[in-house]
C-alpha cells in the first residue's frame, strides 16, 4: 500500500520501527498531493521544500539515536485560521491575505515540539463563517467523494485533505460544527473537544465563547493521539482549563457494555434527511447489539439553539473582527478621504459578504435598545440549553445523534440562501452552546455513495467515553475504511 | 433664585504595575514609540488577554482605601469603538459588575469637612496614543501605553464648587500615592480626569443639562474649566436658557470650553461580557488580607502628626497632603526633634521652591539629613537665619550639602566680639551723621547702622550680638 494511505498511527509505527524514513513519508504524501490537489483544492498554502526539510530533521534526530515523539515525522496540515510563525495566516480572507504572524498558535507549537511535519495551511470559509468552504476569498474546495459537491465547512480544507489522503491528519476549528460537519460530509473522524480543553491562543477568533480547536483524522485512534498532543492548560488562554488530562489512547477499548445512550428526539425531526436518520438509527441499534442501552430522550430547548447561536456567535464576531481596520496590519483600501473613510473602504473591500452579514447581525444584536431583546435573550437560551444537556447527562453517558442533517450538497446550491446554509449546523451548534465535547465518525453512505456522519456527544471533559464508544463502533463497522477513491 | 453647582468626576489613574494588564510588556513611561508592545497589546489576530494579578490587587487596594465595597464576583466587559489608538477596536473594561462600589472620600471645605461619595471604581486597559505633529497629513500611533492597567473612579455629583472638586482631586491623589498603586503624574498622563457639571435651582425646580468635559490634563486645567462652566451654567439657568447635554473640550490656551462635534460623541459602545476572560472571583480572605495590609492613609497620618509631633492642624494638613512630603518630614524627625521648625521649613521655603519650579515633593533635590543640618547650623549659631535662606536656595538649585556651601563660601557667622567691635568702630567712624541722629533720639538710625555693619561683614555678623555691641558702643 502507498504510504500516504496509512493512518497516522500506522505511519508512526513504521517510522518508529525504521521501516520508513520521515522523508519517504513526506515524499509519498507530496507526490499524492501533486496528483490530486488540482481537483480537490484543500490547501491555501503548501511548502514542500519546508516540509522535506522538517522531515530530514526528524530523520537526523532518529539517526542520532533519539526516539521520535508521538506524531513526529508525520506530514500534517493546519487550518488557515491558526497562526503559524513566518507563514501567512489568511483566514481565507482578502483582509489577511498578506498577514504573516510573528508567533505560533499554542497548538501549532505543541505539534512542532512533537516534530510533526507541517505541509501547509488549509482552505476554509472566510473567518470560519460558513458551512461549505465556499465563502473562502481564494478558492473552492471540492468534496473528494464527489467533486461537484462541497466538503462542508468551515474546516472544509481540513476534512477534504484527510479524506483525500493529502495529510495524515489536520487541525480544524469548531464554533458551531465547523470540524464535525465537514468530517461528516467527507467521511472522516472529527472531534470538537470540551471548551477549555485546547488552548485558543493563536486561533484567529470568530466567536470566542464557542471556538474550539480539534483534530480531523482517518480513524478514532488517530483522533485520540492528536488529542493527546493538543490538550492542556495554557497560561496564554485564560479560558483554558487547568486540570489533569488523561492519555486518550487508553480509552480506546472495543466494549460498550453498560454504556447508557440517550437519543434526543429533537435531532431526528423535520429537515433531517431520511437516509441520514436511518443510518444513525442503525448505528444505535448496533450499539444495543454490542451491549449498550439506549433510550429516547428530549432536549426541549434544542429548537432555539440555532437562533441563539447565530446571535451569540455574530455578536462576538462583530467585536472580534473590529481590529481589521487597516491601521496595523492586513488589507488597507488604496484610496480614502479621511480616517472614517479608510475604515469604511478597508472593511467593505477586505471582507466578503458572509462576514459582513454576520458583523451587521452581531452589531445590531449588541446595539443599545436591542441588546436585551437579542443578545441577552440568546444568553438566557444558552443557559437553558446547557441545563437540558446537564439533565440528560445525569442519566446517560453519551448522546447519539446525526452530525449533519444531510450529506454533502452541491457547490453553489445553498450559497445564495443563508438560512438554508445555516440549517446545516442544526445538529452541531447545541454542543458548542453547551461547551461539550463531540465527535463525528462515518456511519455509512447514502444512495449516492456520500458519507453519513454519526455524532457522539459527551459530558464536559469526558472525551474518553466518547472515544471509547466511537472506537467500539469503528471496530465493528467497515465505514472508516471506505475511501472516496474506491467508489 | 439660589443656584447650586453640581459636579461629578470620573478620574482615570494608571496603576503602577511593572507589566501591562494583559501581557508582560513594560509599563514604563517615555520609551521610544512602539518598543513596549507585543502581539497581545497591539491586538494581532488570535492573541488572548492574560490577566495581571497585581493589577487586580492594586484595584482592590484602591477600592478599600476609598472605603468601597469590594465585589467578590465581578467580570470584564468589552467596550467597542473604532479609533486607531485602540488596537482591538474594543477596550477591555467593566460595565455592570465593577470591582468596587459605594465608597467615599472626606475633604476639607470652607464650610468644614464634607463627604464625597464614590459611585464605583472599575478596572480597564489604557489605549495607545496618536502622534499628530511632524507627519504632514498623517498621524502615527504609539502603542506603548496600550494595555497599561487603569482604574476609573466615578464620584456622585456631590461637589458644589470647583474648589471642592479641586480639594477632592488633591485628596484622591494623596490616597492613591499613599497606597502606592499609582504614580499620579498628570504630566505623564497617569492621572486624568473628566468632569460632569451642571447648575440647579436650590428648590430643584430647574436645572441645566449636564455638560461632560474631557481632555483635562492637569488639576489646574480641570479647576479652570469647571470655573468657566460653572459661570456658563449659572448664567444659563438664571436666564432660563436651558443648556443642551453635550461634551465639551477645555481649550487651555484660550481658557474657554468648546463644544465637541456631536459626531465625536455619538457612541454606542455595545458593551458585552468579555468572552476571553473568566469572571473575577475574589475570596473574602484575599480581600481581608489586602484590607489588613493597607498602609496608613492621609487622614490617619494627619491625626498622628497632631498627636505624635504636636503639630498644629494646619501644618499636619499640609504635610500629610503628599506622601512624599510627609515621609520627608518623618525622616527629618528621626534625626531632629523640633517638629515645628522642620514643618516651617517644609511648608515655607521647600514648598515655595517646589511651586516656583513646577515640581512635586518627590522632586526635593536633597536628602532630609541636609535640611536637618541646615536647621542645626542655625540652631548652634554657625549661620544666621538670613544666611540660611541663601544656603537653602543653593541646596535647592544644586542638591549640595549645606556644610560644604557654608565652608566654600565662608558663610560662618561672626560671633567674635573683638572682630565685631572692629567693624562697629569703623561704621561709627564712617557714619557720623547717623550716629548724631541716634544720639539725638532718632532710634531708627540704629537700624541703618546695623545694616552698614552687615554690609561690611557680608551678612555674616551674628545679628543679636551685633545689635547688643552697637548699642553699647553708641551709648
Amino acid at each position: 500500500m502507498e504510504l500516504y494511505r496509512l493512518t497516522a498511527h500506522e505511519a508512526y509505527e513504521k517510522l518508529k520501527k525504521r521501516e520508513v524514513s520521515a522523508r519517504e513519508l513526506a515524499q509519498s504524501v507530496i507526490k499524492h498531493i501533486e496528483d490530486v490537489e488540482q481537483s480537490i483544492g484543500a490547501y491555501i498554502h503548501l511548502d514542500f521544500d519546508a516540509a522535506l526539510k522538517q522531515a530530514d530533521d526528524v530523520d537526523r534526530h532518529i539517526d542520532e539515536g533519539h526516539e521520535v515523539p508521538l506524531l513526529g515525522g508525520l506530514p500534517i496540515a493546519i487550518k488557515d485560521n491558526m497562526c503559524t510563525e513566518g507563514i501567512a495566516t489568511t483566514c481565507a480572507s482578502r483582509m489577511l491575505a498578506d498577514f504573516v504572524p510573528p508567533y505560533d498558535a499554542t497548538v501549532v507549537r505543541r505539534l512542532k515540539e512533537r516534530q510533526a511535519v507541517v505541509l501547509g495551511k488549509l482552505n476554509m470559509d472566510e473567518f470560519a463563517m460558513g458551512s461549505s468552504t465556499e465563502t473562502s476569498a481564494f478558492k473552492k474546495t471540492k468534496n473528494p467523494w464527489d467533486t461537484d459537491r462541497v466538503p462542508g465547512g468551515s474546516s472544509g480544507g481540513s476534512a477534504a485533505a484527510v479524506a483525500a489522503d493529502e495529510a495524515f491528519f489536520t487541525l480544524g476549528s469548531d464554533t458551531g460544527g465547523s470540524i464535525r460537519q465537514p468530517a461528516s460530509l467527507c467521511g472522516v473522524v472529527g472531534m470538537k473537544p470540551t471548551y477549555g480543553a485546547v488552548s485558543r491562543y493563536g486561533l484567529v477568533a470568530f466567536a470566542s465563547s464557542l471556538d474550539q480547536i480539534g483534530p480531523l483524522t482517518k480513524d478514532v485512534k488517530d483522533c485520540a493521539m492528536v488529542l493527546n498532543a493538543i490538550v492542556g492548560h495554557d497560561p496564554y488562554d485564560a479560558t483554558s482549563v487547568s486540570r489533569s488530562y488523561p492519555d486518550y489512547t487508553s480509552a480506546l477499548i472495543d466494549d460498550v457494555k453498560g454504556i447508557k445512550i440517550g437519543v434526543p428526539k429533537e435531532f431526528f425531526g423535520q429537515g433531517i434527511n431520511e437516509e441520514v436518520k436511518s443510518a444513525v438509527t442503525k448505528a444505535i441499534e448496533l450499539f444495543k447489539e454490542m451491549g449498550a442501552d439506549y433510550e429516547e430522550t428530549s432536549l426541549p430547548y434544542t429548537d432555539h439553539a440555532l437562533s441563539a447561536y447565530y446571535l451569540i456567535a455574530s455578536a462576538e464576531a462583530s467585536s472580534n473582527l473590529g481590529r481589521y481596520d487597516g491601521v496595523k496590519y492586513g488589507y488597507r483600501a488604496a484610496q480614502y478621504d479621511d480616517m472614517i473613510d479608510m475604515y469604511k473602504k478597508t472593511r467593505s473591500e477586505g471582507f466578503g459578504s458572509e462576514v459582513k452579514r454576520r458583523i451587521m447581525l452581531g452589531t445590531y444584536a449588541l446595539s443599545s435598545g436591542y441588546y436585551d431583546a437579542y443578545y441577552l435573550k440568546a444568553l438566557k437560551v444558552r443557559t437553558l440549553i446547557t441545563r437540558d444537556f446537564q439533565r440528560a447527562f445525569e442519566k446517560y453517558d453519551v448522546l447519539v445523534v446525526p452530525t449533519s442533517p444531510t450529506t454533502a450538497f452541491k457547490i453553489g446550491e445553498r450559497l445564495d440562501n443563508p438560512m438554508e446554509m445555516y440549517l446545516s449546523d442544526v445538529c452541531t451548534v447545541p454542543v458548542n452552546i453547551a461547551g461539550l465535547p463531540a465527535i463525528s465518525i462515518p456511519c455509512g453512505l447514502d444512495g449516492r455513495g456520500l458519507p453519513i456522519g454519526l455524532q457522539i456527544i459527551g459530558k464536559a471533559f469526558d472525551e474518553e467515553t466518547i472515544l471509547r464508544v466511537a472506537y467500539a463502533f469503528e471496530s465493528n463497522t467497515p465505514y472508516h475504511n471506505q475511501k472516496p477513491s474506491e467508489r | 433664585m439660589e443656584v447650586q453647582t453640581l459636579i461629578g468626576l470620573e478620574v482615570h489613574a494608571e496603576l503602577a504595575t511593572e507589566s501591562k494588564m494583559f501581557c508582560s510588556c513594560s509599563t514604563e513611561f517615555g520609551a521610544e514609540p512602539n518598543t513596549h508592545c507585543c502581539p497581545i497589546c497591539t491586538g494581532m489576530p488570535g492573541v488572548l488577554p492574560m490577566p495581571n494579578k497585581k493589577a487586580i490587587e492594586y484595584a482592590v487596594k484602591a477600592g478599600l482605601a476609598l472605603n468601597c465595597d469590594i465585589s467578590e464576583f465581578s467580570k470584564m466587559d468589552r467596550k467597542n469603538y473604532y479609533y486607531p489608538d485602540l488596537p482591538k477596536a474594543y477596550q477591555i473594561s467593566q460595565y455592570d459588575l465593577p470591582l468596587c462600589t459605594g465608597g467615599y472620600v472626606d475633604i476639607e471645605t470652607e464650610d468644614g469637612p464634607k463627604r464625597i461619595r464614590i459611585r464605583r471604581v472599575h478596572m480597564e486597559e489604557d489605549a495607545g496614543k496618536l502622534l499628530h505633529e511632524g507627519w504632514g497629513n498623517n498621524s502615527l500611533v504609539d502603542y506603548n501605553r496600550a494595555g497599561v492597567p487603569l482604574i476609573e473612579i466615578v464620584t456622585e455629583p456631590d461637589m458644589n464648587s470647583p474648589a471642592e472638586a479641586g480639594a477632592f482631586l488633591d485628596k484622591l491623589k494623596a490616597i492613591l500615592q499613599y497606597i502606592e498603586v499609582s504614580d499620579c503624574k498628570m504630566e505623564e498622563g497617569s492621572l486624568r480626569c473628566d468632569v460632569n457639571i451642571n447648575a440647579r435651582a436650590d428648590d430643584k425646580s430647574m436645572a441645566t443639562a449636564i455638560t461632560e468635559m474631557k481632555n483635562l490634563n492637569s488639576f489646574k486645567a480641570a479647576v479652570k474649566a469647571m470655573e468657566y462652566e460653572e459661570k456658563r451654567h449659572r448664567e444659563a439657568l438664571l436666564e432660563g436658557d436651558p443648556t443642551v447635554h453635550e461634551t465639551r473640550r477645555w481649550d487651555d490656551a484660550r481658557s474657554v470650553t468648546v463644544a465637541m462635534r456631536s459626531k465625536e460623541e455619538a457612541h454606542d459602545y455595545r458593551y458585552f461580557p468579555e468572552p476571553d476572560l473568566v469572571p473575577i472571583a475574589l475570596d473574602k480572605s484575599y480581600i481581608k488580607s489586602i484590607r489588613e495590609n493597607l498602609p496608613e492613609l492621609p487622614d490617619q497620618r494627619y491625626q498622628r502628626f497632631i498627636s505624635q509631633y504636636g503639630l498644629p492642624q494646619y501644618d499636619a494638613g499640609i504635610l500629610t497632603s503628599s506622601k512624599y512630603l510627609a515621609d520627608y518630614f518623618e525622616q527629618c524627625m528621626t534625626i531632629y526633634d523640633n517638629a515645628k521648625t522642620v514643618s516651617n521649613w517644609l511648608m515655607g521655603d521647600v514648598l515655595r521652591a517646589l511651586n516656583e519650579n513646577g515640581k512635586d515633593p518627590s522632586d526635593i533635590p536633597f536628602p532630609p539629613a541636609y535640611l536637618v543640618d541646615l536647621i542645626k547650623y542655625v540652631d548652634d549659631g554657625t549661620i544666621s537665619i538670613s544666611i540660611a535662606k541663601k544656603v537653602f536656595d543653593e541646596m535647592f538649585a544644586n542638591g549640595t550639602d549645606p556644610g560644604a556651601i557654608i565652608k566654600e563660601q565662608g558663610l560662618v557667622q561672626i560671633s567674635d566680639e573683638g572682630e565685631l567691635l572692629g567693624v562697629i568702630r569703623q561704621v561709627i567712624q564712617e557714619n557720623a551723621p547717623s550716629v548724631a541722629d541716634y544720639k539725638a533720639g532718632k532710634k531708627k538710625a540704629l537700624g541703618y547702622l546695623v545694616g552698614q555693619a552687615m554690609k561690611l561683614t557680608k551678612g555674616k555678623a551674628n545679628p543679636q550680638l551685633l545689635n547688643k555691641l552697637l548699642e553699647r558702643e553708641l551709648n
